[in-house]
């Protein structure tokens, strides 16, 4: 079964260390070596992550323990988490002031 | 008692200490390439650093430009130094020739203008480098302790085994170095985007969270500046290949290999570290100029973590390429010094390729060829600038 790493028990999503083709079931470990078993919707390429929970759209992405985006789009666990549903927040030249203290505000809410 | 390293180099008469000898060939300005790449072709030992800058720019940046060939021509891989000169260029070359003088080491000075024609300045510039070569060859190697090392780090063209496999092994053996006393430097501001604040818990002091801060805003505000979204141009194409979606990502990954650490300080771009332990330098995240700003600021050996391949090295600073991808490092072995691929794969731990990978540093530091060395890749380099050609 092809496997993923969840980096931090805070994660909620895991990175993938094969090419995974939908729909077949990854075996996703943590630090402690516990593991858990997801069912795969997307397929998903090497190094790419796959979501563990259901997250919903302005919901924060979290890797390493730490934010690295928020959700564009309702995520389903099993889904693909890449930039067709995940938003950067920093350096976007490309949002105005509005746009990004809406997303803020967002953010605080979860 | 702590276990003592050491390793062989070139000791300088300005105290620092040199992992390669190389007769440095630089051009003032980047219209004299040509006459530097014909030297280097003709002489053996000799290395061109060649830039694009040197006239045209705006005051500041002409500064910048002669401060960077001032301090890589004060590298102490460096034995001894060609300028190249066109004679109408913006750096100032007398500066530049003057203050490399007071390093000790030999200095010699070719005009193209002056001498008549690139084909006569290029004549005249080989018989200067062989004169110059044939002067620091017989410059033995000696044992010195590692705290006499100074170290740079860069990660390029990452994935996601950057973060979790080659990056920890970097700060794995950035930690040792600073335990031993050495320094080490590491930079990328770009990439410190949305992981500033796990760097801030780890300054020296207040100040120095503050200017991990001022560093930080000024590079987002480049971005916004210019009303873009950061994405293709950080992460790159090849970053979001890899499975890295935002620049918050990318620089969780990318501050792992500075290792855990204190932060000294934060130094400019054309600074040294202003003395021992881990150091940030301000710079892009682009190979060419990073890797230069490395060796402007002093840099014996270079640590340089991928996953999907990059290939740089630098003229006169040997680059150590550590892949955390294993696919990547099947394909592209010749390329790749460490294999940290073999902690994704469960196989390896960090501890175990960092001890590897210091092992490794030490042989280049005393004279082993790297792999970037071996294939040559010295060409592609450049200074980071911060206004427009003009």
């Amino acid at each position: 079964m092809v496997k993923a790493i969840k980096i931090n028990e805070k994660d909620n999503v895991a990175t993938v260390f094969s090419d995974v083709h939908a729909p077949e079931d990854v075996e996703v470990f943590d630090k402690k070596g516990d593991s858990s078993i997801v069912h795969v919707l997307d397929d998903i390429p090497y190094g790419h992550k796959i979501a563990l929970v259901d997250i919903t759209v302005g919901q924060q992405i979290t890797k390493y323990g730490e934010e690295i985006g928020i959700a564009s789009k309702p995520i389903a666990k099993g889904r693909h988490v890449h930039i067709q549903n995940i938003e950067s927040i920093r350096g976007r030249g490309d949002w105005n002031k509005d746009k990004q203290a809406q997303i803020i505000k967002e953010m605080n809410k979860h | 008692m702590k276990k003592q390293y050491t390793y062989f180099g070139y000791e300088r008469k300005d105290g620092k200490v040199g992992s390669r000898n190389y007769v440095a060939v630089l051009p003032a300005v980047v219209c004299v390439n040509e006459v530097v790449e014909a030297i280097v072709a003709e002489t053996v030992g000799t290395q061109g650093i060649l830039h694009h800058q040197g006239c045209c720019q705006t005051p500041p940046d002409l500064t910048r430009t002669t401060e960077c060939l001032i301090k890589v021509g004060e590298n102490p891989n460096v034995g001894a130094i060609l300028i190249v000169s066109l004679g109408c260029e913006g750096v100032d070359t007398d500066r530049l020739e003057q203050t490399l003088r007071e390093t000790g080491k030999p200095v010699e000075r070719v005009n193209v203008q002056e001498l008549g024609g690139t084909s006569i300045a290029i004549k005249e510039g080989i018989d200067k480098a062989q004169k110059l070569v044939r002067a620091i060859s017989g410059m033995q190697r000696t044992e010195v302790d590692i705290s006499r090392m100074v170290m740079g780090i860069k990660c390029g063209s990452s994935d996601t085994t950057s973060g979790i496999a080659s990056n920890p092994v970097i700060g794995y053996v950035a930690d040792k170095i600073v335990d031993a006393g050495g320094t080490v430097m590491f930079g990328e501001t770009t990439e410190f985007i949305g992981a500033e604040h796990i760097l801030k818990r780890r300054a020296r002091n207040e100040f120095v969270a503050s200017e991990i801060d001022r560093i930080v805003q000024q590079m987002e505000n480049r971005a916004k500046a210019i009303g873009v979204d950061m994405r293709k141009g950080q992460p790159t194409p090849g970053n979001i290949k890899g499975g890295l979606s935002t620049i918050e990502e990318k620089s969780l990954g990318a501050i792992v290999k500075s290792g855990t650490k204190p932060i000294e300080g934060v130094i400019e771009y054309t600074d040294v570290p202003k003395g021992k332990g881990l150091w940030i330098k301000d710079s892009p995240g682009r190979e060419i100029e990073l890797l230069s700003g490395m060796a402007v600021g002093g840099a014996q050996v270079i640590l340089f973590s991928t996953g999907r391949g990059a290939p740089q090295g630098f003229p006169v600073v040997p680059v150590i390429k550590i892949c955390g991808n294993p696919i990547t490092y099947g394909r592209m072995n010749h390329d790749m010094d460490i294999n940290a691929g073999l902690i994704t794969l469960g196989e390896r731990s960090i501890e175990q390729i960092g001890e590897d990978t210091f092992d490794l540093l030490l042989r280049v530091a005393s004279g082993e060829t790297s792999k970037g060395e071996a294939i040559k890749y010295t060409k592609s380099m450049d200074f980071y600038m911060l206004g427009p050609v003009i």
